[in-house]
């Protein structure tokens, strides 16, 4: 291993700095444990048990209540999900379109067993959601951001190679 | 104002201020069933179990309505039973049934509604999936498959105590109460008063059963097995055999505990004397210095540890006096070998508590001496009550038996120490005389009396006012705590027990529903105190003799090394570190900053912060990893920081650089001397290790890449992909 | 920044003016239906092309002192909200032509500039095209699904900028609001919401006023509103379709409701699944703070109103709004018990009014044009018009908006074109069933197909209007199945605070999967109705009361469905896999002894090349016959 110059003077910004900014924007204000969280779960992907609990000790909450609200709402993970997170719509129009099927064909081109949700790979997890509000083009599934409608079995597994491809596991 | 009623299946009853309307029906003599509603938490509202019919509303809960003059209340309608049985029967379908074995077998509130709504059957299919039994605690058994979710543990916890130990989490079908992140209650800051199990109906937190290893010291024929008996287990015991609450009952106590074959029955009240005679000349001592002031009682274990992990700063404010259980169990081990003649070894010390803390606080290592806890088993009033029904002995039918000398005897003064505000009167009466040289007028101090969770009395003692604080519940610690420590209090003595109504109202005692048992006990407890014939502490013959047999002087040293101890700050949160950095080399240097609650407040993260740069700075990312930890237990001296092993109190950025240069030095000395050269890495290379470290120490989960779930970009750990 | 006070004549003469340089306007929805089909990439598409033709285009309306420019004729192509019509997406209106395009493709963008912008002439191939009569419709008056609505609330939604305040101001954006905070006292605002008889859209229908003057007439001191934008319905989006596409009306509506109470701050929660809503509406209150709309010193009175935006974190309960509340203050959403109401005790403990998006965004109009003019429309007890949600089997699917007393027939048929099978083709006489209101609704039959909907003739018949979901099911649709689904949906969203809730469901469930699966008796189905009937009366809060609605709902209108079920053992829809015996067609079968040879159970009996037989007694209803049958002579039903 050679000697580098240091070619940078900016400092380092560590995910822990990130941590301690997201507190003080909101004022280590208990009654901001949503945001926070929610905020925490966008830097680290999810909410890991030691921040949660650096987090409890910062806003002065005990470590089970902020334990019991990061388990409450279903938007926040504990555990660490794949880089896409596909997730399908079984809203009540969606469903009547069919959304069992394709979650079944997307599962089974993933080869997830059940009771996994999250690929070993950590390139996809997949959940089902409520309701996307995107019943017009039921059945309708998100891949991270993007909505995609009016969905079919083969279409879904195909948006699921696609990515598969670029990612160059397929 | 004008009287108003509420008719209630027919009859008029008049409100007398009632904060709702189960307890007006209540009043009515009609015994409307409930799981999660107590007079002294805020209504929940779950468990629909209190419904009435109310004309204009329908069905509503009565613990969550207030009563109106004018109201007509049906408590009983065809709808209100059939919804209530299925209601328990849905309770029943989720739940553990194996109630033979349970440790609420026969007070559980479930099993008692279901036998009361004649459940013969149950229509629904069991749902529940076992999950695991929470055995972590000396103090406490928390069994989830026996929890019906009511939440009182919850809300006494953060209600009473303010602690929040156990919460519920997930949501659904999956709620469950439990410690932060499913950890048990030993690795989080759960004080084990046990307060949780008193207000569980059913047998999801209990007292945690020492009864078979009595039983096998009773059993041994070697061992010479003798008994304490706590002030508050003499006016609950008897509830189990069917007396009026606040009975007391010492002498067929002792009795039973001989009829089960205890060698010898002491009192723990003979200690709480000798507590008196030690702790308040420790108080006369700081009252008259002023040094550290004010200070605080510590026979209570569950406030020792509350103290431990949340005050760090007012460690020294705690009397250093051990509890009695502690000052009994030293003193028996001591004492009682050759008074006995039995050897140490062969000496069981077994104490009967109201309590669960009292259990943790006798397995402590440092009330450990040559080897053996002073302290061998604790039994709460239920186990021995338990144990009394196990051998067959009706306990109404013994006949009063005494109590061995010299540890049974105590005064008025040791008695009090069961409810709460007890110590301090205790206190006063010997303070009084031995500052004033005469008994005070009256021996009653009102004034430290009552059930308001927050006290205060002023008493003159030689010349100067005495200022008292009298607190139960650790959430009113907790509030006293912060006036001392904002300055807006200037109190000298400060008493605190955990339970709410002291140790009368510990877990370990009978289970009860009745509110008012609670006044009922800690009546008994004056009535013990009127009972006796000697009243303060300093009259008691038998603490002069202890004293000039085997202690010394007060305060001296012989008493110091027996009856004091001290104290340690304590983490909240165990096995709980972040790592922030990991270097890649084999050698590496540790750099451990601590984050605690105290360290927090006193500006760890901006050290730990600066450290991270520092390290990036002189390009040593890969010889150091750095974390950050919860707590040290050095919190008095903070902020912590712990380089290479060496711990740094009140840290500087100077200071840590200081210690962390001259370790990398070594440790850059050593890899250059194998290595031939120094090696270096690019800032940006630490940066990524970094982040990449964070990643991988929080996904132990994932088998693969640490990076899970990274974005490319700008932030994102730049690992492979 | 707090700006001055802001005049809103001066913007809305600026407005005026800037609109009337451009010549023309081309709307794209962007709202998240057409997002999703592409809608913004033919919005940049539009932009690129009438550059390339060397024509003047800009994407915002400018002021002036904002390169406000009237030099030389202009086109504005602008982003709407939800226009409604998601099926038919990425839909492009051209204005003042009165053409709507539907299904447009970047590809398709410089034939309309060139036919349309160019040579005044419509794309007929782009034009929506009526399935019955075949005819191209040239703009939404020509249209069914639009003709017959009556939009109110959503009018602007489908027309306006929504992240450009000015011309929501242009459009006398905010006036009711200066009229309320500077002519009206606050008991005046009450008065004129209740004498318009508006009643809240979320669900319960509560009179709106009366809800307001009873947080009014709490003690003076901190109060405040709240925005309930947490629409967890599935099946509904009407809600996001007004944050998305007019979030100033929300929030004009939230000032009044301010004034109203005498609330000076205010939540907006809103649900995280809705990413753009939530965007639009933070901007919303950004952009009316910087011009001094909100703030302090409202309209020069000295009142003052904040307003803050929360992202919700998944959970349907927190539509309940204790449980809102709880979230608001970062704690678990879990409803508390009523009494108090949030008009005596809310957040923090404070009189606070809750109110639905859709009734805030109706409160600027009933202020704006009176009370009469709301009640013009609409049934004596409901007045005004409510939006759909209209989704399921029907031809066309989006978001409507009719007034109150307007028929099902009318819905289904007329707007929505008609009932389709599985793949979308219109079914004659193919109308089975709509679920209403959500998970907390019920379903409505052919039997309603007349039934004027409001709140009160809907609840006489075991539904309700909830948030407005109105799911058209085709008769190939299991009932028992749609209520499994919904008891699915409540099950995982109970919150597992009280125990009919909690528990209630998780059994109501199994009782149904004993239904589907087969293994139901006559107790089955007498004790799913008892325990309906205890979690309806005993559950803590709204979602748990109405759970049970779909299960009792289906009963009442679809029992002979579910005895079908349970003592015939048979699915009539054939749905039901469990129920659905296997037969082999003595005419198809070869007798190949294939399936023979795959039956786990030895149910297949047959000579060689004769038909054979399954013994539905042994069949255990695994499928490998059907799997493996080359004839297709095995069938299931």
């Amino acid at each position: 291993m050679a000697i580098v110059e240091d070619t940078r003077t900016a400092p380092v910004r560590s995910p822990f700095d990130a941590l301690c900014a997201i507190l003080e924007r909101h004022h280590h204000n208990p009654a901001k444990l949503i945001p926070i969280l929610q905020e925490i779960q966008h830097e680290y992907k999810y909410l890991p048990e030691d921040v949660l609990a650096y987090t409890a000790v910062a806003l002065g909450l005990s470590p089970a209540q902020v334990y019991g609200v990061a388990s409450f709402y279903a938007h926040f993970t504990l555990k660490p999900k794949g880089k896409y997170q596909v997730r399908l719509c079984d809203g009540t129009a969606c469903h009547v379109k069919g959304t069992p099927p394709i979650l079944a064909a997307v599962r089974e081109a993933l080869e997830l067993p059940d009771g996994r949700d999250t690929t070993p790979d950590m390139l996809f997890t997949v959940e089902t959601v409520s309701c996307l509000g995107a019943c017009g083009l039921a059945p309708a599934m998100v891949i991270n951001d993007e909505v995609h409608g009016l969905l079919t079995p083969d279409k879904a597994v195909e948006l699921i190679d696609t990515i598969r491809e670029r990612e160059g596991v397929l | 104002m004008e009287e108003q009623f509420v008719n209630i299946d027919g009859k008029p009853v008049l409100i007398e201020g009632e904060k709702n309307l189960l307890e007006l029906i209540r009043k009515a003599g009609v015994d409307i069933p409930t799981f999660c509603y107590h007079s002294e938490l805020s209504a929940y509202g779950a468990c629909r179990l209190c419904i009435v019919d109310i004309e204009g509303m329908g069905i509503v809960t009565s613990c969550s309505t207030l009563p109106r003059g004018g109201m007509v209340v049906k408590t009983y309608t065809p709808e209100i039973r059939e919804t209530r049985k299925m209601t328990v029967e849905l309770l029943l379908a989720d739940h553990d049934m194996r109630c033979p074995t349970c440790g609420k077998n026969g007070t559980c509130q479930l099993q008692a509604l279901a036998r009361r709504m004649g459940i013969r059957d149950i229509r629904f299919k069991p749902t529940r999936k076992p999950l695991p039994v929470d055995n972590s605690t000396f103090s406490l058994v928390r069994d989830p498959n026996r929890c019906v979710l009511c939440g009182d543990c919850v809300r006494v916890c953060a209600e009473i105590q303010g602690i929040g130990a156990i919460d519920f989490a997930n949501r659904g079908a999956q709620v469950t109460v439990t410690p932060a992140f499913g950890k048990n209650l030993d690795e989080v800051d759960c004080v084990y008063c046990g307060q949780c199990a008193r207000v569980c109906p059913t047998g999801a937190i209990t007292p945690k059963s020492e009864v078979e290893a009595v039983w096998n010291d009773i059993h041994d024929a070697k061992k010479t097995v003798v008994a304490q008996i706590a002030p508050a287990v003499r006016v609950a015991v008897g509830e189990a055999f069917g007396l009026e609450p606040g009975t007391v009952a010492t002498g067929k106590l002792v009795a039973a505990l001989r009829a089960i074959g205890f060698d010898k029955v002491y009192d723990t009240s003979f200690t709480a004397d000798l507590t008196i005679f030690e702790e308040a000349g420790e108080f006369l001592q700081r009252f008259a210095s002023g040094e550290d002031m004010p200070q605080f009682t510590s026979c209570c274990p569950a406030w020792v540890k509350f103290a431990e992990q949340n005050c760090p700063d007012l460690l020294e404010n705690l009397s250093s006096c051990k509890s009695p259980q502690q000052m009994f169990g030293a003193l028996a081990k001591d004492v009682l070998p050759s008074d006995l003649n039995v050897e140490r070894e062969q000496l069981s010390v077994v104490s009967i508590m109201p309590c669960t803390a009292k259990k943790y606080e006798a397995k402590l290592g440092k009330f450990e001496r040559k080897g053996m806890p002073d302290v061998d088993h604790v039994l709460t009033t239920q186990e021995l009550a338990r144990m009394i029904v196990e051998a067959g002995i009706d306990f109404n039918l013994l006949e009063p038996d005494s109590l061995d000398m010299p540890f049974g005897f105590k005064t008025g003064a040791g008695v009090l120490f069961g409810a709460s505000g007890g110590v301090s009167e205790a206190v006063l009466r010997y303070a009084v005389e031995t500052v004033e040289g005469r008994k005070p007028a009256s021996i009653d101090f009102h004034a430290v009396r009552g059930a308001a969770g927050i006290r205060e009395a002023t008493v003159e003692l030689g010349g100067k006012p005495l200022r008292l604080a009298v607190v139960h519940g650790l959430a009113n610690a907790k509030a006293v705590v912060e006036k001392v420590r904002s300055g807006e209090s200037n109190y000298d003595f400060i008493e605190v027990m955990a339970c709410p109504g002291g140790c009368i109202n510990g877990a370990g005692q009978p289970v009860y529903s009745d509110s008012k048992v609670r006044d009922k006990r800690t009546a008994g407890i004056y009535a013990a105190d009127k009972q006796l014939d000697v009243h303060c502490s300093q009259e008691n013959p038998y603490i002069h003799r202890t004293y000039a047999e085997v202690l010394g002087e007060v305060g001296g040293d012989t008493a110091h090394r027996l009856l004091h101890t001290g104290y340690q700050n304590r983490r909240r949160l165990n096995h709980a570190e972040m790592a922030l950095h990991q270097g890649e080399h084999t050698d590496r240097v540790n750099v451990t900053v601590c984050v605690g609650t105290s360290c927090h407040v006193k500006g760890a993260q901006k050290l730990l912060s600066k450290l991270i740069r520092y390290v990036g700075d002189k390009n040593w990312g890969q010889y150091v990893d750095i974390k950050a930890t919860f707590c040290m237990e050095a919190c008095d001296r903070g902020p912590t920081v712990n380089v290479a092993g060496i711990e740094i109190n009140h840290c500087t950025m100077d200071k840590a650089t200081e210690v962390l240069d001259a370790e990398v030095g070594k440790l850059l000395a050593t890899v250059e001397v194998r290595a031939g050269k120094a090696g270096y890495v690019t800032l940006q290379d630490f940066e990524k290790q970094t982040a990449a470290g964070i990643l991988r120490f929080l996904e132990t989960l994932s088998q693969d890449k640490g990076c899970a779930g990274c974005q490319p970009g700008p932030n994102g750990c730049g690992c492979e992909h | 920044m707090i700006a001055e006070t802001c005049d809103l004549e001066s913007v809305a003469q600026c407005y005026d003016k800037a609109a009337k340089a451009c010549t023309r306007r081309i709307i794209i929805c962007a709202g998240t239906g057409c997002v999703a089909n592409g809608s913004l990439r033919v919005h940049s598409a539009f932009v690129r092309a009438i550059r390339e033709r060397g024509l003047a285009v800009d994407t915002v309306l400018r002021a002036e002192g904002e390169g406000f420019d009237d030099a030389e004729a202009k086109t504005l192509v602008t982003k709407s909200g939800c226009q409604g019509f998601c099926q038919m997406g990425p839909l492009v209106s051209v204005e003042p032509d009165g053409i709507l395009y539907c299904r447009v493709k970047p590809e398709d963008v410089a034939e309309i500039v060139e036919q349309t912008l160019i040579l005044q002439e419509p794309v007929e191939r782009l034009l929506y095209t009526d399935q019955t009569t075949g005819r191209h419709c040239h703009g939404t008056n020509d249209i069914d699904f639009y003709a017959r609505q009556r939009r109110t609330v959503l009018k602007e939604c489908g027309t306006l900028d929504p992240e450009n305040i000015r011309e929501y101001i242009g459009h006398g954006g905010y006036k009711a609001a200066q009229k309320a905070y500077t002519e009206m006292t606050d008991e005046q605002v009450c008065r004129e919401l209740i004498d318009s008889g508006l009643r809240g859209r979320g669900g319960g229908g509560f009179p709106t006023g009366k809800k307001w003057d009873l947080t009014r007439i709490q003690p003076k001191g901190k109060k405040y509103i709240i925005c309930n934008g947490d629409e967890g319905d599935p099946g509904a989006f009407m809600d996001r379709s007004v944050m998305e596409g007019n979030p100033h009306s929300v929030l004009e509506g939230m000032m009044i409701a301010a004034r109203a109470v005498g609330a000076d701050e205010g939540y907006i929660y809103v649900r995280a699944e809705y990413p753009l809503a939530v965007e639009r509406v933070r901007k919303a209150v950004d952009d009316a703070l910087a011009m001094g709309i909100l703030g302090d010193d409202l309209f020069g009175t000295g009142e003052s109103l904040y307003l803050h935006v929360m992202e919700g974190a998944g959970a349907f309960v927190c539509g309940e709004e204790t449980a809102l509340m709880s979230s608001i203050e970062g704690k678990r959403g879990m409803p508390s018990p009523k009494p108090p109401f949030p008009a005596q005790s809310g957040l923090w403990g404070k009189p606070t009014v809750i109110n639905n998006v859709e009734t805030l965004a109706s409160v600027p109009l009933i202020l704006r044009n009176g009370a009469a003019w709301f009640r013009s429309v609409g049934t004596q007890t409901s007045p005004g018009t409510k939006t759909f949600a209209l989704t399921g089997h029907v031809v066309n699917t989006g978001l409507i908006e009719v007034p109150f007393g307007t028929t099902l027939r009318e819905i289904i048929y007329n707007i929505g074109g008609g009932i389709t099978d599985q793949e979308g083709v219109v079914l004659e006489d193919g109308f089975k069933a709509v679920q209403i209101g959500g998970p907390s609704g019920g379903c409505l039959t052919k039997d309603h197909l007349d039934l004027p909907l409001d709140f009160d003739s809907l609840r006489s018949v075991g539904a309700m209007v909830g948030s407005g979901g109105l799911v058209a099911m085709n008769n190939k649709t299991c009932m028992v199945k749609i209520a499994r689904f919904f008891m699915q949906f409540t099950q995982n969203e109970s919150c597992g605070k009280c125990v009919p809730c909690r528990e209630g469901t998780k059994q109501m469930l199994a009782l149904l999967d004993d239904i589907i699966e087969g293994r139901a008796t006559k107790e089955t189905l007498d004790l799913l109705e008892r325990l309906a009937r205890t979690v309806q009366r005993a559950s803590l809060c709204g979602l748990g009361k109405t759970a049970p609605s779909p299960v009792l709902s289906t009963l009442r209108h679809f029992r002979e469905e579910y005895e079908a079920h349970v003592f015939e053992k048979r699915c009539p829809t054939g749905n039901c896999k469990d129920l659905a015996d296997f037969r082999i067609l003595a005419g198809t079968c070869m007798g190949c002894g294939k399936c023979l040879a795959a039956c786990p159970v030895g149910a297949i009996s047959g000579e060689a090349r004769q038909p054979h037989t399954i013994d539905t007694g042994k069949c255990i209803k695994c499928g490998a016959c059907l799997a493996t049958c080359t004839w297709n002579a095995v069938v299931r039903g």
